[in-house]
């Protein structure tokens, strides 16, 4: 019998407008220093004129996102000044009354309204199974749910306050577009999101292949091989005009006041350190935490001098460069060399066999995962750009859904550490095990059957042990004192394992697919 | 999906907007000298731990009655003394005595939600989540549908989670009542109520349902044989309860004497501040406090009281079924909320729980009362500070509510057993009364939006500066007073039909 009421589409709008009222009551919530960073942007592209937003350094946290960003706080400056003029003062550094709470809390809860759509979009390119379903496991609805309310997406955007919703928005547009087969309007939203956000020229890679084998090529020829002469320049140079327009809108004023050198200076600021303050869970923790345990097992087996030893600092919370002690140093065109080498696989796979637009998809999910796993100063936050994408596919394959799980429990958990006030703790807690309830759950209704194998359920479990460890043991024991990252580093290193495995088995099933095709 | 990850999900859900809302500010927040009933909580804690049990109630030097003096019964002393212990354990600071009063931080903040979350979880939600499950009816998604909305109730999550208090607790004791007595357990379920009334006393807005229905029961048993055993079982079981409840203070008659008068004062007026029930009301046509002497403002108001409930109490006795069990809390409770003495806007809650009972079963009706509930504590909301909570759970049961329990398309005159209004108003013309009754709704819900942005966004004239909360609680008024009326009909119309509960689920 039918759910009283969860007919139709109204269960999206029900999803939607839930998760909006649950983000209003996060208002009053720990928010980090980036909302002080948005506040100086309104501020900046508000009160000072389009020359010297670049050159503005008042405040520490400088214009480091692209000009269309910068556009957009612009155009949300204007709403602002209905809330509380101060806040676009420039000078009124880590001005928060409760009226700029408001307004910078709304600005994220309003612009979601992007994801929404593009979520919304996603759910119809989902392949629906015959027969009438009832709506709770119905792939759409799963999907609706796994990006809507994704914990990553709340915690982040919600409470230490960025704006990722929105961005993530055009990027799932994007995709949703290329699935439904419309790929000028997929490349240019991508345009659009580059110069949001330059992170996202991580992806670039998969949407450039691509586009060049899969559209720019119209034919191929009968066993998937390109057929060169089908190229067709026509498309080539509609897709070029459409970059190059959005980024001459974006940059068009920049390289006509001859800023262009200082905007990409601020863009891409190279003499931060090899990892964050935190280590996010990708190879070079693992790469540090090798380094350590050589460093503390050669002293103790006397091969080593400890006085020889760089001074640890590398745990010590500052951003800066660092050198190894036994291993030897990273440098950033190292982690860049082998960012490329590791999409290289991926990206020559849909070029030799371009399986359509889920193939396409699954590209881009490896390149954001390859460029979180061997990047410079990587962001824990960027996980979510993998985790995303991949619920598209987790819920229309088993063998997806079971990475998907390993992955999205090991990275969402890897986020705890950014929110570290206890008032927020419940809230973290009780987020993350409803998401890893409903996702369970749901995943394990649609693929019926359990998807995980038994030594990933057992990592799963440890993470819990992990947890119960670093949040409620740790800070009630001596060691508080003397180790005060110790918690970061286990759970930065526990997370690495899960989040590399999950690396290898999507690589490993893209493989997979080539060679079976190929056969 | 299998249940129990949707009943987690629910309680999860539950849980993490109850959390949401007590990151808001608390009544009395930063208000010296007097604070609110943040401070009167930790201070009992205060006094409970430092103090011998023989000087809680009294006046002493040691303890000071006139700032915020203890006026809950025993079971409530004995809560804020395990919360002491902790606190103790947790900084010294927080139970000082004397020293502590108005003590504010926010890791003391941190702490205090936390009791009141830690109380939730052991007493309210359970109760919640077993009477949905056991207790309605429906298919199982109907029943996670209704335990949602039941968790999901505005006025006790701004009100234990917001301006702070225990609610939850006594609330969560009368609902482990109800749910053994729908289950047949009498004995422990008049121990449950018991215990609730131990902790609250406006728990006795409850009590004479549960007296009516055990006594009913009992009488139908046979007078002689096992109604006669049931009775004794009962009493015996309601004695042994109050009796360890007040062990302490047995000893000397006079110390509970003093308790007694501490939990009933009766030399304050009929009202005190904006409430939205007759009283009020009514003075503001009539200045009833200054016409009546405050011996006959208790007499008219107790008569009043007596008269408005007996007719759905003498229901239950000679029927006592459940459903008429549930139906005559509700009208108890509307009764006593009504036209009692000394109400405060605080004690809607205890007519909301049995509505929350019934969102299976009249889910439109509910719904409206329980948003009316909320709106009617508008005016103390606005004054914790508690704006943005209000409108946002507000929208969020509204929507939810009317989505997931169909209310808007199950109102058919039978499913909303308006078929006795008909045959009151045999006179007036054949009018569709579910249309009416859905519009009501529709304009009900307009008024109180209305007046919700009214009352923010505006300010009130100079000459009339109580022009806002008296709107609102004279709105609330009405639509309480029509609520109540129409409960009692439906308690004295049929039982709801088989054929109606199959078309339900």
């Amino acid at each position: 019998m039918a759910a009283p009421g969860l007919d139709g589409c109204s269960w999206f709008a029900a999803l939607s407008l839930g998760v909006s009222l649950l983000k209003c009551l996060f208002m009053d919530a720990y928010h980090s220093t980036d909302f002080e960073v948005h506040r100086n942007w309104l501020a900046v592209t508000h009160s000072l004129p389009v020359s010297r937003w670049y050159h503005e350094n008042t405040s520490e946290w400088t214009l480091d996102y692209p000009p269309l960003f910068a556009w957009f706080e612009f155009g949300l400056s204007h709403v602002a000044q209905h809330f509380d003029r101060n806040m676009l003062v420039v000078e009124n550094l880590n001005y928060a009354s409760p009226a700029t709470v408001l307004f910078q809390r709304l600005s994220v809860v309003f612009t979601d309204l992007v994801f929404i759509f593009a979520v919304r979009e996603c759910c119809r390119c989902v392949q629906e199974q015959k027969g009438p379903r009832d709506v709770l496991s119905r792939p759409s609805f799963v999907l609706a749910v796994l990006l809507l309310w994704n914990f990553g997406l709340l915690i982040v955007d919600h409470i230490h306050f960025q704006y990722n919703g929105f961005l993530f928005g055009f990027l799932l547009l994007s995709v949703a577009k290329h699935l439904q087969s419309r790929h000028l309007q997929g490349a240019l939203l991508f345009a659009i999101l580059l110069n949001l956000k330059h992170i996202y020229l991580y992806v670039a890679p998969a949407y450039g292949i691509y586009l060049l084998r899969s559209y720019c090529f119209t034919q191929d020829h009968k066993d998937g091989s390109v057929n060169w002469r089908s190229f067709s320049p026509l498309r080539l140079l509609a897709l070029g005009a459409i970059v190059v327009s959005v980024c001459a809108l974006s940059f068009g004023p920049f390289i006509a006041m001859g800023q262009l050198p200082q905007v990409l200076s601020r863009l891409f600021p190279f003499k931060r350190g090899l990892c964050h303050a935190y280590w996010a869970p990708n190879i070079w923790a693992l790469y540090n935490m090798l380094d350590k345990v050589l460093a503390v097992l050669g002293v103790r087996l006397k091969l080593l001098e400890e006085a020889e030893l760089p001074r640890a600092s590398m745990t010590g919370g500052l951003v800066q460069e660092f050198q190894h002690s036994v291993l030897p140093s990273v440098s950033p065109s190292v982690t860049l060399v082998c960012t490329l080498l590791s999409i290289l696989p991926a990206v020559a796979s849909i070029w030799r066999r371009p399986r359509g637009a889920r193939g396409f998809l699954r590209c881009l999910l490896l390149c954001a995962l390859a460029s979180f796993m061997f990047g410079w100063h990587v962001h824990e936050k960027a996980v979510l750009i993998a985790i995303l994408p991949l619920s598209i596919l987790a819920v229309e394959s088993r063998e997806d859904a079971g990475i998907f799980l390993v992955l999205t429990t090991t990275g969402h958990y890897s986020l705890f550490p950014l929110i570290f006030t206890p008032a927020e703790l419940p809230i973290k807690v009780v987020l993350m095990l409803l998401f890893v309830i409903f996702s369970f759950a749901a995943l394990r209704k649609l693929g019926q059957g359990s998807l995980l194998r038994p030594l990933e359920s057992v990592y799963l479990a440890g993470l819990v042990a992990v947890a119960i460890a670093c949040e409620i043991v740790f800070p009630l024991s001596p060691w508080q004192q003397r180790l005060p990252f110790l918690p970061l580093l286990a759970t930065s290193v526990y997370c690495s394992v899960g989040v590399s495995y999950s690396f290898l088995r999507l690589y490993a099933s893209l493989l997979r697919q080539d060679e079976k095709k190929s056969h | 999906m299998q249940t129990w990850s949707l009943v987690s999900i629910c309680v999860l859900l539950g849980v993490v907007v109850r959390w949401g809302v007590s990151l808001n500010s608390y009544s009395g927040a930063g208000k010296p000298p007097m604070f609110g009933d943040y401070e009167a909580q930790r201070h009992w804690q205060e006094v409970t731990y430092n103090l011998p049990v023989q000087e809680w109630y009294f006046n002493t030097t040691e303890n000071d009655l006139n700032y915020w003096g203890l006026d809950y019964p025993p079971l409530t002393a004995y809560h804020s003394l395990i919360c002491a212990y902790v606190a103790k354990m947790i900084n010294p600071e927080w139970v000082e005595l004397h020293r502590s009063r108005g003590y504010e931080s926010p890791a003391h903040k941190l702490f205090m939600r936390a009791t009141v979350l830690v109380a939730d979880l052991l007493i309210y939600i359970p109760a919640v989540v077993l009477y949905c499950l056991y207790l309605t009816d429906g298919s199982s998604k109907k029943k996670v549908s209704t335990l949602f909305c039941f968790l999901l109730y505005p006025g006790l999550i701004l009100i234990d989670y917001g301006h702070f208090q225990y609610n939850g607790v006594s609330l969560g004791f009368a609902l482990w009542g109800v749910l053994a007595l729908g289950l047949g357990w009498d004995a422990l379920g008049s121990m449950a109520f018991c215990l609730a009334l131990n902790y609250k006393q406006m728990e006795l807005y409850h009590a004479l349902p549960f007296f009516c229905y055990l006594l009913g029961k009992c009488i139908k048993l046979g007078p002689m044989g096992r109604g006669f055993f049931l009775l004794v079982r009962i009493a015996s079981t309601v004695l042994v309860t109050f009796a360890l409840c007040w062990l302490p203070f047995l000893s000397d008659p006079s110390e509970a004497l003093q308790v007694v008068r501490r939990i009933f004062p009766v030399a304050r007026g009929l009202f005190e501040d904006k409430v939205a029930n007759t009283w009020c009301s009514l003075n503001i046509l009539i200045k009833i406090r200054s016409i009546l002497s405050s011996d006959s403002q208790i007499y008219l108001s107790t008569a009043c009281t007596l008269l408005a409930v007996l007719p759905s109490s003498v229901k239950l006795l000679t029927k006592p079924t459940f459903w008429q069990f549930k139906l005559a809390l509700a009208n108890s409770a509307l009764a006593f909320f009504l036209f009692s003495y000394q109400v405060h806007e605080k004690s809607i809650l205890l007519a909301a729980l049995p509505v929350c009972l019934l969102l299976n079963d009249l889910p439109l009706v509910a719904i409206w009362f329980l948003l009316t509930s909320t709106f009617s504590m508008l005016p103390l909301l606005l004054k914790d500070g508690l704006l943005v909570p209000y409108v946002v759970t507000s929208l969020a049961f509204l929507f939810f509510s009317l989505y997931l329990l169909s209310a808007l398309e199950h109102c058919s005159e039978e499913e909303l057993r308006l078929g006795a209004y008909h045959k009151m108003l045999f006179f007036l013309p054949k009018l569709d009364l579910a249309c009416i009754t859905r519009w009501k709704f529709y304009i009900g819900v307009a008024a109180m939006a209305g007046l919700s942005a009214v009352s923010v966004a505006l300010v009130p004239p100079p000459h009339l500066p109580d022009l806002f909360p008296v709107l609102v609680s004279t709105t609330a008024f009405l639509q309480f007073l029509g609520t109540f009326l129409y409960f009692n009909i439906v308690q004295f119309s049929g039982p709801p039909s088989r054929k109606t509960q199959k078309k339900n689920n």
